[in-house]
């Protein structure tokens, strides 16, 4: 049932494909991007309580959303590397993993952004901003692991194993967290949920969401691309690709 | 004769380089394989993954016909492998050693001691391993050899640290192995002192750089 | 032929690791007397008043018990790997997983159960009040086996690394943080005089779930060190 899928486990079909849509995920995503962002820095209206500071949420949001995203798409890839022992699937961790942390530190970044004209202070251990620093040390956590071998597809391994593990964790981290915050009575930044948002607000943040969507791929997609190729630089159609002849014993 | 160990099509690809591709050999019962090669070629990554501990990029390994991803429990027990280093426990005496070991092979050591005589170890079990010379670490190791009953016994460089007495005692055990029908793999790169029949040579060399 | 049961060789390997564990002494000991000195040094930085002691007791024990989990981790799979028995482990006719288990027992037995008696000492010198003693004991009973388990996945991982040290307390840590929170929750709420079972019962059921899982992450991680 699945022969079709066969040709995607190796490299050359894959780049190919992943060739094809790359300008559609970049074409959508600048697209999305540049309508959201500009909507909501400077088109939606003010908050009647926070001002003009709440408009962070249309990066934060989607970054932190993403962010968590990203790390389910990691935690798939590896599982499909390991059961499966697809070479595509292990470029695709590393492809993922940068990408994911990217998107958590801006959402850490953007958290203690909100944070300050609000509480006063840069950091607050507010339950979200908690949950995505530990998030960031368990994509820190794979990425060193991925490069500490010297085998590059033992390295791999590892580190699929160890995003499966933490892919486990993370709900379980996740509401610990939440918990604790609960029960400390901390600061909440994030308060600022959907339930009482108004269509000008949620509108452009919805696009907003879309945009980070297809900018997640398409950065994914390139970085795949980049792998793939170098990964498969030994082989004649790599070669080409990049129109150059790669002499052995370099 | 029947064939114990078939290797098809071999491919491994290891920290970027190609060791080999495309081997196939074939090994019978009462057949020595002995695998050459300069350091580093790839001679170990071919033991180990008839071994099991590695998997090739391509490729198939065969026991009795059955390959090895079917029933690796199955192939576990027919097989005895010994590595570059000898799984010795060096905070053990050689007699504790060769009491887990022999567990751990499903064998019950009815005369430890004759054991301990054979591998020229008497006198010596008990000594904590780390006291003892890489020679007799090794001697350790290889009194599995003097109970197996493994069909297939898997050896990387035995002959390491052992004095002419010791390779003398492993030229016999070979012999008996192979009396019995068992199959033997190997690398050294002393060359082997053996008659010539039942040893085939199989050499591996590195790629041209 | 090896005709070995896999409980025999469970049993065999769980005996080997205990005989040897024995003759080192200090490598339990140390990560124990850790535990103590870093407690030590709490009063030492912040001084000696019972309130403030008191306030962080629970979270000093615990985070002490996390750093000497992560500093003792090494003793699981390293000796195993260089003298050759970690391929032989991965060669017994036996699941990985389970002989893994294994392996985690013998750890906990003379790491994380040690803790559990010493934790008394511990409380009485960061002025813990006493009625809390006994909770405390209960979620370093329940807890240090999830430890236990969790390190070994990661020692499993960087076995083969050189340097793993560093590298093994990024990967851990973050995942010992429900386990912490937990676990200093309990105890906080015995202190401040409601009932710790919820959290108690949580921490067992996360307990069972990982001595459930993580043997299977360190037989895969395992057979991915040994390549």
């Amino acid at each position: 049932m699945w022969k079709w899928l066969h040709p995607y486990a190796k490299g050359e079909a894959t780049y190919r494909l992943l060739g094809a849509w790359l300008p559609w995920l970049s074409g959508l995503a600048a697209l999305l991007m540049t309508v959201g962002l500009v909507w909501g820095l400077f088109y939606a209206p003010p908050d009647y309580q926070q001002g003009d500071s709440y408009r962070i949420i249309f990066i934060h949001v989607p970054a932190a959303m993403f962010s968590m995203g990203a790390y389910t798409g990691m935690a798939i890839a590896a599982l499909i590397a390991l059961v499966w022992q697809i070479r595509t699937a292990e470029w695709a961790i590393a492809a993922i993993a940068p990408v994911g942390a990217v998107l958590t530190f801006v959402a850490l970044f953007t958290g203690a952004v909100w944070g300050k004209p609000m509480w006063g202070t840069w950091w607050e251990w507010d339950a979200r901003l908690t949950s995505e620093l530990i998030l960031l040390f368990l994509y820190i956590g794979v990425l060193a692991l991925y490069y500490a071998f010297n085998d590059a597809r033992t390295g791999a391994k590892a580190a699929a194993i160890l995003s499966l593990v933490g892919v486990v964790n993370v709900p379980i981290i996740h509401f610990s967290v939440y918990w604790w915050n609960s029960l400390h009575q901390g600061a909440t930044i994030t308060k600022f949920e959907k339930p009482s948002m108004p269509p000008e607000m949620l509108i452009p943040l919805l696009i907003c969401i879309a945009g980070f969507l297809f900018l997640t791929a398409a950065l994914v997609t390139q970085r795949l691309r980049n792998e793939i190729l170098k990964q498969e630089l030994h082989r004649p159609w790599a070669q080409q690709q990049l129109g150059v002849e790669v002499n052995h014993g370099v | 004769m029947s064939v114990v160990l078939e290797a098809q099509q071999l491919t491994s690809v290891r920290a970027g380089r190609t060791l080999f591709s495309d081997l196939s050999w074939q090994l019978a019962a009462g057949e020595i394989l002995h695998i050459e090669g300069p350091n580093g070629a790839g001679k170990s990554t071919l033991l180990r993954i008839v071994a099991g501990l590695l998997q090739p990029l391509e490729g198939n390994v065969l026991l009795f016909g059955q390959p090895q991803r079917e029933d690796p429990e199955h192939w576990q027990r027919q097989t005895l492998f010994i590595g570059h280093k000898p799984a010795v426990k060096a905070e053990l005496t050689a007699l504790e050693n060769l009491y887990f070991q022999s567990r751990l092979d499903g064998v019950q050591l009815d005369d430890p001691w004759q054991l301990l005589e054979t591998v020229g170890l008497l006198g010596l079990e008990d000594i904590p391993a780390q006291q003892l010379s890489a020679g007799q670490q090794r001697r350790i190791a290889l009194a599995r050899l003097f109970y197996s009953q493994a069909k297939l016994w898997i050896l990387d460089e035995p002959f390491t640290a052992l004095d002419t007495r010791g390779i003398d005692l492993l030229h016999q055990r070979f012999a008996e192995h192979l009396e019995h029908g068992g199959a033997l793999l190997l690398t050294s790169h002393q060359p082997l002192t053996w008659s010539g029949e039942r040893l085939q040579r199989l050499r591996i060399e590195a790629a041209d750089e | 032929m090896n005709n070995a049961s896999t409980w025999q060789l469970i049993s065999c390997i769980m005996r080997r690791d205990l005989a040897v564990a024995l003759r080192r002494r200090s490598d339990i000991i140390n990560p124990l007397l850790f535990v103590v000195i870093v407690v030590t040094l709490f009063p030492l930085a912040v001084g000696p008043g019972p309130d403030i002691l008191g306030r962080i007791a629970t979270g000093v024990i615990w985070v002490a018990a996390l750093l000497s989990a992560l500093l003792g981790s090494e003793r699981l799979f390293r000796d195993d790997f260089l003298d050759g028995s970690l391929e032989q482990l991965v060669l017994l006719p036996a699941p990985l997983p389970a002989l893994a288990l294994g392996k985690i027992i013998v750890h906990w037995l003379l790491s994380g159960l040690p803790l559990v008696i010493l934790a008394p000492l511990c409380a009485l010198l960061l002025k813990l009040p006493m009625d809390a003693w006994g909770v405390l004991m209960l979620t370093l009973l329940v807890g240090t086996p999830m430890l236990s388990a969790m390190t070994a996945v990661g020692a499993a991982l960087t076995v083969s690394l050189g340097r793993g040290g560093a590298l093994l307390s990024l990967l851990l840590l973050p995942l010992f943080i429900p386990l912490l929170i937990f676990a200093a929750a309990a105890v906080e709420s015995t202190l401040v005089g409601t009932s710790a079972y919820g959290q108690v019962l949580l921490l067992a059921g996360l307990m069972l779930l990982t001595l459930t899982l993580a043997p299977l992450a360190v037989a895969a991680a395992i057979r991915v060190s040994v390549n």
